[in-house]
């Protein structure tokens, strides 16, 4: 991948610049897309949403953070004081991270579109997302309080079940663009998207990575009628915040890996190139954002038994299968 | 430059900004402590024991499979990305690897390791 590496791209000071603006670019995205969030589900459920702050409510992700900021920073006497404050964060920069390698347009000659292209990318977001594990166990084992802890045990059971699943659903993919890197995945992608070939791998992701970032109807972390409010329930002001950005935040990668790995990431659909590259890999990104709040607002939360054995006993099996298919396809066809 | 040397200093920032928003509450926080807020949330009564204690075995087997199941995804990986290369010889390599973990994975099932009770 090293063609498109130039050295005024490399400059130290370009990238902290780069950095900087794609941090900012993405924290706004998770004000809108909580926003977002509470508007849709407020019309799906027949009720306007958020709407007093600003035109159409636009300016209620600011006041959220200023009373966040503001609010009192609650410690539970029983709380371990430094990894109580450790496990927000670690939540927020493994979320944070994930962005270094995420292509988001076609690469220029002279300039990509990302902050680099590494050419393990996808082996680095699924690093990165396991250890953002640690930042829920550990927040709350360290809360000092059975709620977070039930809350945090079965947060880890959990995502590290569905972990494995969402590891196994990438590989078809892997085998058929032959690369772990995420411009190359989507390279790969010119001709046909992969989630045609690879639908089965396709809707397991999606199930998985819903399940990955403890949303609706997979939300067993956060069962407010039986564990409050879960692994976060001491935590309040902007230690609340942290977590809850993070989970935006993933919520908006794993829309991103779905976009890049099976719906050809920025690639035009129908050959329609005239609109840039960029807008289609924002309305694909987009489309999963909206599917999300769809999902939530349909379906009702599962039992934790039928959780657990619905990752053990049909996806998982389901996942290998689908690897073993796609591997003796490739052996035979080349 | 390496192509990682752009993802440490993005990794850099995003730590920095983590840092900037952890720290932000004990500036800008208002604090009034009282022993009651302090207390761990039950609902509105005391605490009424401690935490530390026994914990279904259950979740320490999960764990575990899970740890043996992921080293194996992990070596599918690099098996995945040359299987152009491997062809035929890559699939019976894999093949036989399967067939060792479902062996286990059957036994796992038999025993009701799956069983959530």
């Amino acid at each position: 991948m090293n063609q498109w590496w130039t050295p005024a791209a490399s400059l130290w000071w370009v990238i902290l610049i780069k950095s900087a603006v794609l941090l900012l670019i993405v924290i706004t995205t998770f004000a809108y897309a909580m926003l977002a969030e509470r508007k849709v589900m407020g019309w799906m459920q027949m009720r306007p949403g958020p709407n007093r702050v600003g035109p159409w409510g636009l300016l209620q992700p600011a006041v959220d953070a200023v009373k966040l900021i503001l609010k009192e920073d609650l410690t539970p006497k029983t709380a371990d004081p430094l990894i109580y404050r450790l496990a927000p964060f670690i939540s927020l920069v493994t979320a944070l991270s994930v962005y270094a390698v995420i292509p988001f347009a076609e690469p220029q000659p002279g300039s990509i579109w990302a902050i680099s292209d590494v050419n393990a990318g996808i082996l680095f977001i699924l690093a990165l997302t396991s250890i953002g594990v640690y930042g829920i166990s550990l927040g709350g084992w360290a809360s000092g309080s059975k709620y977070p802890l039930l809350g945090s045990v079965r947060a880890t059971a959990q995502m590290i079940s569905y972990e494995l699943s969402m590891s196994m659903s990438l590989i078809g993919v892997l085998i058929l663009a032959g690369t772990t890197s995420l411009a190359g995945i989507v390279n790969g992608q010119a001709k046909l998207w992969y989630f045609i070939p690879q639908f089965v791998g396709f809707i397991i992701y999606i199930i998985t990575a819903i399940a990955e970032t403890n949303r609706a109807p997979f939300d067993l972390v956060e069962a407010d009628a039986e564990l409050v409010g879960g692994f976060n329930t001491e935590y309040s002001g902007l230690r609340f915040g942290l977590f809850f950005i993070a989970e935006y935040i993933n919520m908006l990668t794993v829309s991103c890996i779905a976009t890049l790995l099976f719906l050809g990431g920025w690639t035009a659909p129908f050959g329609w190139t005239v609109v840039p590259g960029i807008v289609w890999f924002l309305i694909k990104v987009g489309f999963f954002m909206f599917f999300y709040i769809w999902l939530r607002s349909t379906f009702p939360r599962l039992r934790y038994d039928r959780l657990m054995a619905f990752g053990w006993k049909v996806l998982l099996p389901v996942a290998t299968l689908n690897l073993i298919v796609t591997a003796v396809v490739v052996a035979v066809r080349g | 430059m390496t192509p990682y040397a752009p993802v440490a200093i993005f990794v850099a920032v995003a730590f920095a900004a983590a840092l900037g928003f952890s720290l932000l509450p004990g500036v800008l926080a208002q604090r009034k402590p009282n022993p009651e807020k302090e207390q761990a949330y039950e609902c509105g009564v005391e605490p009424t024991s401690s935490v530390a204690g026994r914990f279904p075995v259950k979740f320490y087997l999960i764990a575990m499979l899970f740890v043996v199941l992921d080293v194996e995804a992990a070596s599918f990986y690099p098996w995945a990305v040359e299987m152009h290369a491997l062809r035929v010889f890559g699939l019976i390599e894999m093949a036989v690897f399967v067939v060792v973990l479902a062996i286990g994975y059957a036994y796992v099932w038999k025993r009701k390791g799956f069983e959530w009770r």
